[in-house]
């Protein structure tokens, strides 16, 4: 039933494209081999069927293929990833062929790359803290399980640093289960690429990683496909193998600029900045992936990493990507400046699945109250910081004063950390009262009353004694 | 009855398919795509050729595959088991589709909207042999400790009533008979349908006159919405859009909540599947999933089938409002929907507007907002039904001149603005209240009992709301000049302001007791800031400097006001005398 055919009808190339005629029984989706004049083969899948006209990606770009010569074989199969246990530890290309020296992968099965998607009826709210070590994620936009948390970066900035931080250090409290990292490079370089990869051989975590690595170098429309396997084999070892799955996914920028890439050449009408209007929909398909199930024990929690253009946060990526994922963390510029690191900026991060994650018998009772009353201080810290470059700092009352004292000290206390130190939740939640310690009882408003008489005064006699 | 229809796919792009051997093909029937049985919709007829929107992925499907026409637009299904039902935006349960094939969506289930075997208790409210018309309710279903679901004459049918029963019916089962002048005889069922597109029609159509009343602050005082009415919501990410339709689906009174998530986060609906069964309806005592209706469509389930989303959603609650309900509809977000309008409209090939989407955007938006209103249902006994629909808008950057944002302003009647700036100062719900506005606002004194208290809440949001917009241009001198520039009167205006912003305004939504405010207690509340500023007043005009005042005691009681609960209201009105006795103190 399923045979292969051959042709060698190929009409027009364009671009990443290729027009196939004549073609019998094409299905939409569907993959195809094409073997060039010389004998290499390259891969391709249909974007469109009409009729007898096929129209082809060429994933690895269409020089050297000639309309006369090429022979294009019908795989009659979506894109597939063979996986097993063994699949822990290899690293592939952006197209799912192993690239280390390793075997090829026996396959236990073969799975479509772009999976199914979850029925919401069946999904498990995401409520499991994870611990990253990191104050301004522990603290402030806890991570949870099965949650999409991006990290919006900007070129200079170090995201990288910051995801190995958190492939590092990340642990359920009090749970001794099976973790994985799954690492999807879409278009970055071997040195950021290389970085990751030796500081998870340095932890010894190479062993329960994957690597799908698509270089700067390499075919950009490969890297269409590249977060789909890397998806695909997170769903595998999170709902077949039981495990839990960190999958980071850098660089998102790149991936989309590939899909406008193909778009263009489709001569699509473009959306804003050129993107395609589907661009939406088609990054929800990517990081709607992560998630727990019910009755499955093992989750798939997502870090995909964006560079803002210019830092600008409604440019269409970012943009899209914080209407699908539940928050994000944001790094500043200004704040990397001043030597903070991570130079996470506090204000507009956000974790949206935070509440559920956090408090009695999963962090600390006061948490909640906590970070609300450190966001309400930071944030008029921050606004009495901008007058004092405005007025200068004399003009500011002494309350304004105090706040921009506060925020001073936030930033270099409790924001910066450094990319090794692992802080215990309970040391980050102790580091922010102590540094609210130098307000008021009456003025920490949006903490309950209780929760400060069985907290603050520990603090306060420290403060007193220093 | 002639053969069923049978064309050929020619082309398949992502959702859109074409087929031929479509001759005589309606628009909007509903098709059957290829060997897997993809559920799609004619959307463009030319020749025997038909444009057809799949409502699922169409990854295999290529040229030669059949395509049959059910000849049937796409319907919906209402009867009893709509409550407290999840679907997908074709209506399909999900809950079933889990049981019968698994945790993740396959393709071509056809799953019937309503359960099939599971059996309801009818009773008929008319003798056999009335005469009854179209909308006319012929008995009842309880339906759930909360509704009584009322079982009405479908459209088109009319005559006189025979061999009805009370007795325990499944959906499909014949529970009486309409027979006809003519002599025609027509089934009557628990269930009917209808088809998602047309709107089901009324008497006649009324103002709004009742709020709908939601229990936040800032929404009941300031911008209200009304029973019947529609709002919109937009926001950039991250501003709270979502949690401001949680906490309206949750706590507004109506009888009937009717909530799409329309290409939103999965985890999002399963938090409210996750919480609705938890907590308990304000009124009655009830689980709030007693009263409610989900619609999941999420981001990553096909576009089609979002697009379809809303248009199912809004027909279930027309259902309901049919029935003499006041029902209230969230809609999360409706630029999705618009954005699979454009979806569908580029792979159509047709000519673009505004940012790629279609020229018909703007009138799809307004046709939809007006299914919305208060009226008189078709049928007897007379009733009234109310309608509300509360859409959430997300536009690209947060930029209000988004055709989508646009299209919605001009058909809606209330507006909360989201901002950014409000959201990362942790300020929620983030609804701006110098942009925000609504129609309904001359409406609330119909909320309270006592006249004269009407009358006094009105005046405190005038006031309120006068010290707010006082506040902006009070800000804009002290960035000048400093604060000290600032006559005492202003500083009290200026710290009153920032009580009404800090205590009265901002609401946590994830606070047992703050979650809901009643009206009672929003006076309480508001009397009694207000009633502090105007002591203040009067106390610096007899020499007390300010400074003394910002430091009673009595103002940490009066922040504190919204965690007392409702039971200890007078609490509340205790502070009042509180804030007389220091402020004495503070002039002698």
């Amino acid at each position: 039933m399923l045979s292969i055919k051959e042709y060698q009808t190929v009409t027009s190339i364009s671009g990443p494209l290729m027009m196939v005629e004549m073609v019998d029984q094409a299905k939409y989706g569907h993959i195809v081999d094409i073997e060039l004049r010389d004998g290499s083969i390259r891969h391709g899948q249909i974007l469109q069927v009409e009729n007898d006209k096929v129209l082809v990606q060429v994933f690895e770009g269409t020089s050297g293929i000639d309309v006369e010569k090429s022979t294009v074989r019908f795989l009659a199969k979506p894109l597939e990833l063979a996986v097993s246990p063994e699949i822990l530890g290899r690293v592939f290309n952006g197209l799912g062929q192993p690239k280390d020296d390793g075997p090829a992968i026996i396959p236990e099965k073969r799975l479509d790359i772009n999976g199914q998607p979850i029925n919401p009826y069946a999904r498990n709210y995401p409520n499991e803290f994870i611990q990253t070590g990191i104050s301004t994620i522990d603290g402030l936009n806890p991570l949870v399980r099965g949650q999409k948390l991006p990290i919006f970066s900007g070129a200079g900035l170090p995201h990288d640093q910051i995801t190995a931080q958190i492939a590092r250090q990340a642990t359920v409290l009090g749970h001794g289960e099976q973790f994985a990292v799954v690492f999807a490079a879409m278009g970055i370089t071997f040195e950021a690429a290389q970085f990751f990869i030796n500081d998870l051989h340095e932890t010894g975590a190479i062993e329960r990683s994957v690597m799908f690595v698509n270089l700067a170098n390499d075919p950009a429309i490969e890297r269409i496909a590249t977060p789909r396997f890397a998806l695909a084999c997170a769903e595998y070892l999170a709902f077949e193998q039981d495990m839990h799955v960190l999958v980071i996914l850098n660089d998102m920028t790149n991936y989309c600029e590939a899909l406008r890439e193909i778009s263009a050449a489709r001569k699509e009408v473009p959306g804003r900045r050129g993107y395609p209007g589907y661009l939406y929909t088609d990054l929800a398909t990517i990081y709607e992936r992560s998630g727990r199930i019910k009755g499955k024990d093992g989750s798939i929690t997502m870090v995909p990493v964006l560079t803002m253009p210019e830092d600008d946060k409604t440019h269409p990526v970012p943009d899209l990507t914080g209407y699908i994922t539940e928050g994000q963390i944001i790094l500043s510029r200004s704040l990397h400046r001043k030597a903070v690191s991570p130079p996470v900026d506090v204000l507009p991060s956000l974790s949206r699945l935070k509440d559920k994650g956090i408090g009695e018998g999963k962090t600390r009772e006061d948490h909640a109250d906590l970070y609300n009353q450190l966001y309400a201080g930071y944030a008029r810290g921050k606004e009495a910081q901008e007058l004092a470059t405005i007025m200068g700092e004399a003009a500011l009352s002494a309350e304004d004063k105090k706040y921009m004292t506060f925020a001073n000290e936030f930033e270099k206390r409790y924001i910066s950390q450094g990319y090794y130190e692992n802080r215990s939740v309970e040391d980050t939640l102790n580091l922010g009262w102590e540094l609210l310690s130098m307000f008021d009882d009456s003025e920490l408003k949006r903490i309950d009353v209780e929760l400060i008489k069985k907290y603050m005064p520990r603090f306060r006699k420290n403060s007193k004694a220093n | 009855m002639s053969e069923t229809r049978q064309g050929r796919v020619v082309k398949v792009a992502g959702p859109v398919v074409i087929a031929d051997g479509m001759t005589g093909a309606r628009m909007y029937d509903v098709v059957r795509v290829g060997k897997l049985n993809l559920i799609g919709e004619i959307v463009e007829l030319n020749g025997d050729l038909a444009s057809i929107q799949v409502y699922e992925e169409t990854v295999g499907i290529g040229p030669g595959e059949p395509v049959v026409d059910t000849e049937e637009p796409l319907s919906v299904e209402l009867g009893p088991g709509l409550i407290e039902s999840i679907y997908d935006g074709i209506q399909r349960p999900l809950d079933s589709l889990v049981e019968a094939e698994g945790e993740f969506m396959s393709r071509g289930s056809a799953m019937p909207g309503l359960n099939r075997e599971k059996r309801w208790l009818f009773k008929p409210t008319i003798e056999n042999g009335a005469e009854v018309s179209v909308g006319d309710i012929v008995g009842e279903v309880k339906e759930g400790p909360l509704l009584v679901h009322k079982i009405m004459v479908p459209f088109g049918v009319s005559g006189k009533v025979e061999n009805l029963k009370e007795g325990e019916y499944t959906v499909v089962e014949t529970i009486g008979v309409v027979k006809a002048a003519d002599g025609n005889e027509t089934k009557l069922k628990l269930m009917q349908k209808w088809p998602v597109r047309n709107s089901r029609a009324v008497i006649n159509r009324l103002a709004p006159n009742q709020l709908l009343l939601t229990g936040q602050r800032v929404i009941d005082t300031f911008f209200p919405i009304a029973k019947g009415g529609t709002a919109c919501v937009p926001g950039p990410f991250g501003t709270g859009k979502t949690v401001v339709q949680h906490q309206l689906a949750k706590w507004v009174d109506a009888d009937v909540v009717v909530y799409v998530g329309c290409g939103e986060r999965g985890n999002e609906m399963t938090g409210v599947l996750t919480e609705f069964p938890e907590l308990r309806d304000p009124r009655s005592g009830e689980p709030l999933m007693k009263r409610s209706v989900l619609i999941a469509n999420t981001s990553n389930m096909p576009v089609a089938a979002r697009e379809a989303s809303v248009y199912t959603g809004i027909t279930i609650a027309e259902y309901f409002r049919d029935m003499g309900y006041v029902v209230a509809l969230m809609a999360d977000s409706t630029s999705r929907w618009a954005e699979a309008m454009r979806e569908i409209s580029t792979r159509l090939e047709e000519m673009p507007a505004e940012e790629g989407y279609p020229a018909y955007l703007g009138a799809r938006i307004a046709a939809f907002y007006e299914r919305a209103g208060r009226v008189d249902c078709c049928g007897k006994p007379k009733r009234e039904g109310a309608l509300s629909i509360i859409g959430a808008v997300s536009p690209p950057g947060g930029d209000l001149s988004d055709s989508v944002v646009q299209a919605t302003l001009h058909v809606v009647k209330v507006f909360w603005s989201l901002m950014a700036k409000l959201a990362q100062q942790r300020h929620f719900p983030a609804i701006d209240w110098l942009t925000s506005y609504s129609f309904y606002k001359q409406y609330l004194p119909n909320c309270f009992k006592d006249k004269a208290q009407a009358e006094k809440m009105t005046a405190l949001t005038v006031e309120a709301m006068g010290l707010l917009e006082q506040e902006s241009q009070l800000l804009e001198i002290v960035r000048l000049v400093g604060a000290e520039a600032l006559s005492p009167a202003d500083r009290v205006a200026l710290e009153t302001s920032r009580t009404i912003r800090e205590d009265y305004l901002h609401q946590n939504a994830f606070h047992k007791v703050d979650t809901y405010t009643s009206m009672e207690k929003q006076f309480e509340m508001l009397e009694t800031i207000m009633y502090f500023h105007r002591q203040s007043l009067a106390a610096i005009d007899k020499g007390v400097s300010t400074n003394d005042i910002f430091k009673l005691t009595v103002r940490e009681e009066i922040a504190r006001a919204k965690y007392i609960p409702q039971e200890e209201i007078e609490k509340i009105v205790k502070i009042r005398e509180t804030i007389d006795e220091q402020i004495t103190k503070c002039k002698s």
